[in-house]
């Protein structure tokens, strides 16, 4: 077939004429370019934007003692378990913490894997290891919509955690047990809030946060229009715009929060309705209006990073980022407050339930010690030691009242805490969530970059409604 | 010829000795290692791909048992006949594909030319200009992300310094040229390897035909076109069939820049997201046979192009 490459019309063959000291310095050249080039690049991930650190206050708290370690040592000391867990902010040196002091206590090994940062890569990875019956992951974060979709290959953990599951929010416990079986226990909650820059709305003459989308555009846009001079990056508004799980939840609450219902009702497809266009084309008339164009590619992280260095006046995002906010590398640290999210003119007010489970699965080898594990994490102690130091949604109703706990995190009172929480459609989605959401996150992210809602919608509705089927 | 010279075949095969026989079977016995290595590493996956694209198999299979659906994956009403997204990636991969080599050609024939004739510091010359290839794609990728991003990256900060962007109104490279931002990347990467198979097939042309043709009175630009170019085809086609090939399976640049982004999905990444993402096994598998379609296409116009080229 490739004759023609060989036979060149009238070649001699052999005149290359290799000059192997000329050919050894062109090796040594390019290795030592590419790793002064590999070394600069790794240098340039070092000094990124801080707001990766772990939060100033998490050194003064410590991971508290397991209770009961003396008992789980006797049984389980020396096995070895591996935990699949957090990779966002600061929450991996949480894990290795946590990981750290079981082992002292307990004398079982954890080894911390980071999961993907983005979620629906994360239910890739854990779907892959289960439809191949691995025994590599013993423990391993669920999100909040998972549990329909993993729970035949979940431990049941209701035997052994059934009587600490009822200091949960019952909600929750609802949302993780399937078939009658607690597939996995509640480590905390989430929701999405408003963060906003108390100092500059008072500057800008704005006595109180934005309660309607409209209000908040307008404000954006006078805030960033004054910030502008002196502040080349400043926008008004960051959230998570990039095609991924985020966006799903991001759109759910634009959405609802406008009266357009929530995505699929009562398995019914209702998303192409007309105050969910109106609210998506508003939104999209804000891009690189007042938020950055590209906000279009961002996840939580790069959320904080244009929040807490001072480049935003009003970010969407999760409770975890107010410890970062509020830490000592923030640039707004004591200048922002959080808020509910705006509504739209039909709707009010809500947050998307987000939020992570432990679970333990069928395939490990060593489930009493991974059980043992999942009893300290979700731990009152524990859940204390991740509202206070990282500003993580208590699931445990004792914990979420603690007076020290609601005093580092504001978002948990009652004026906030309360907001009607939405759900995204995993219940009718069941084992398809994730091809769901991404009928839902690409539509919505081609509407940020420029399609109408009108010609979108209908797409997302047929599509979903061929998931149902 | 071979119906004049030789009578009827059985005569023939009464005349092959043991010997002979003996010989076949060693190069068979021989044989065997190689076959059996190209039937597990590519006759097995190939065949178990094409198997599970009739199939509707899942990950999480846990839910319903595979079963053989025929052809549904690929003509069926939600198949890939009439899948708007995969036609979409098809378009988007094949623009992509013909800006990077086009633009890879062009510059890298112009830098072989440059570093075959000879100056003083060819050698390093060659070197620097392989840096950018024998960086790993991910971290080329992850590096340019940064250095395109609209708020702190490096080349919208000097083009505002410069005064060539305005500063209120800089554009979004990622946001709002999506697919020139990933051709500028692929193409600074693959470049130098374009160059370096072209400067290969420089290197075997004669000189003397230059020192005859300098005699007869053909100046550069004669000579480039009645020499160069025509024994330079050979190494052109190999060439542009290794980059065309590699284009059309671009995956890393695009998955580093936009992940799941839907505009910008290549025939790669839909693939990926529908088997890794979806868990749609069985029709992520009928999406590798109609890339595996798409991309011989390609192949089958280049091998003609070649025959015919070599009839000339």
């Amino acid at each position: 077939m490739w004759r023609g490459v060989h036979s060149g019309p009238g070649l001699k063959k052999g005149r290359i004429n290799v000059k192997h000291r000329a050919l050894l310095v062109v090796a040594g050249l390019v290795g030592a370019a590419t790793l002064i080039v590999s070394l600069s690049v790794a240098a340039a991930g070092t000094s990124r934007p801080t707001a990766h650190a772990a939060p100033a206050k998490s050194a003064a708290i410590a991971p508290p003692k397991v209770p009961n370690a003396a008992a789980i040592k006797a049984k389980y000391h020396g096995q070895k378990i591996t935990f699949v867990g957090d990779s966002v902010g600061g929450l991996h040196a949480r894990d290795l913490a946590l990981a750290k002091r079981f082992q002292k206590d307990t004398g079982i090994k954890v080894n911390v894997v980071p999961h993907p940062a983005a979620s629906d890569a994360s239910f890739a990875q854990l779907a892959r290891n289960f439809s191949s019956k691995s025994s590599a992951f013993d423990v391993m974060m669920v999100d909040v919509v998972w549990p329909g979709a993993f729970a035949p290959y979940l431990v049941n953990l209701k035997p052994k955690l059934g009587k600490a599951a009822k200091a949960h929010v019952a909600g929750i416990i609802q949302n993780d047990t399937i078939g009658g079986k607690l597939v996995a226990m509640p480590w905390f909650g989430d929701y999405g809030i408003l963060y906003y820059r108390s100092d500059l709305l008072k500057k800008y003459g704005y006595s109180a946060p934005p309660k309607t989308w409209t209000q908040l555009f307008a404000m954006a846009k006078k805030i960033q229009d004054g910030e502008k001079k002196s502040n080349d990056n400043f926008s008004g508004f960051v959230f998570q715009g990039n095609a991924y799980e985020g966006l799903t939840c991001d759109a759910l609450e634009w959405i609802a929060s406008a009266g357009g219902g929530h995505i699929i009702d009562n398995g019914k497809v209702t998303i192409d309705n007309k105050n969910a266009r109106t609210i998506l084309d508003a939104v999209r008339a804000q891009i690189g209006k007042i938020t950055p164009k590209n906000v279009t590619t961002f996840q939580e992280d790069q959320t904080a990073n244009g929040f807490v260095s001072g480049n935003a006046a009003f970010a969407r995002n999760w409770p975890y980022m107010y410890s970062i906010a509020a830490g000592a590398d923030s640039k707004v640290k004591g200048k922002f407050n959080v808020s509910v999210l705006p509504h739209g003119a039909k709707g009010g007010s809500v947050g998307t339930v987000g939020g992570w489970q432990l679970a333990v699965s069928k395939y490990s080898k060593h489930k009493d010690a991974a059980i043992e594990f999942v009893r300290y994490a979700t731990s009152a102690g524990v859940e204390r030691y991740n509202a206070i130091a990282y500003s993580l949604v208590p699931t445990r109703t004792a914990v979420a009242k603690d007076k020290a706990v609601v005093k580092t995190n504001p978002y948990l009172k009652p004026a906030i805490a309360s907001v009607p929480r939405v759900t995204r459609p995993a219940k009718f989605l069941k084992g398809k969530y994730n091809a769901g959401s991404k009928v839902i996150y690409q539509g919505v992210n081609e509407i940020l970059q420029g399609q109408s809602a009108s010609r979108v919608l209908p797409s997302i509705k047929s599509k979903l409604q061929r998931l149902l089927r | 010829m071979s119906s004049v010279a030789t009578p009827a075949p059985t005569p023939r095969r009464r005349r092959r000795t043991r010997l002979q026989r003996r010989q076949t079977r060693l190069a068979w016995l021989l044989l065997l290692p190689a076959l059996a290595a190209v039937a597990f590493v590519a006759i097995y996956p190939l065949g178990k791909t094409v198997y599970q694209s009739f199939t509707d198999q899942e990950f999480l299979a846990g839910v319903s048992p595979t079963k053989w659906v025929g052809l549904h994956n690929y003509f069926g009403a939600s198949g890939i006949w009439h899948d708007a997204d995969f036609r979409h990636s098809i378009v988007v991969t094949i623009k992509f594909t013909l800006i990077t080599v086009s633009f890879e050609f062009v510059l890298g024939l112009i830098i072989a030319l440059v570093v075959n004739s000879s100056f003083r510091g060819r050698g390093a010359m060659r070197a620097v200009m392989l840096v950018p290839w024998a960086i790993p794609t991910v971290v080329a990728a992850q590096m340019w992300k940064w250095m395109l991003d609209d708020t702190f990256g490096v080349v919208s900060d000097l083009g505002k310094k410069a005064h060539i962007l305005s500063r209120s109104n800089a554009p979004s490279w990622l946001a709002d040229h999506p697919l020139m931002s990933v051709s500028a990347v692929d193409i600074w990467k693959t470049t130098p390897f374009v160059a370096l198979l072209l400067l290969a097939g420089l290197q075997v042309i004669p000189t003397d035909l230059y020192e005859a043709a300098a005699v007869d009175g053909a100046n550069k630009l004669h000579q480039f076109w009645r020499i160069t170019l025509p024994l330079l085809v050979p190494a052109i086609l190999v060439t542009l069939i290794f980059r065309t090939l590699d284009a059309l399976r671009v995956f890393d640049v695009f998955y580093v820049f936009f992940g799941n982004r839907p505009d910008t999905q290549t025939m790669a990444i839909y693939d990926q997201s529908t088997i890794v993402g979806d868990g749609l096994v069985g029709y992520g598998a009928a999406l590798s046979v109609a890339i595996f379609l798409v991309i011989s296409l390609f192949v089958v116009i280049y091998v003609t192009v070649m025959r015919v080229g070599d009839q000339a």
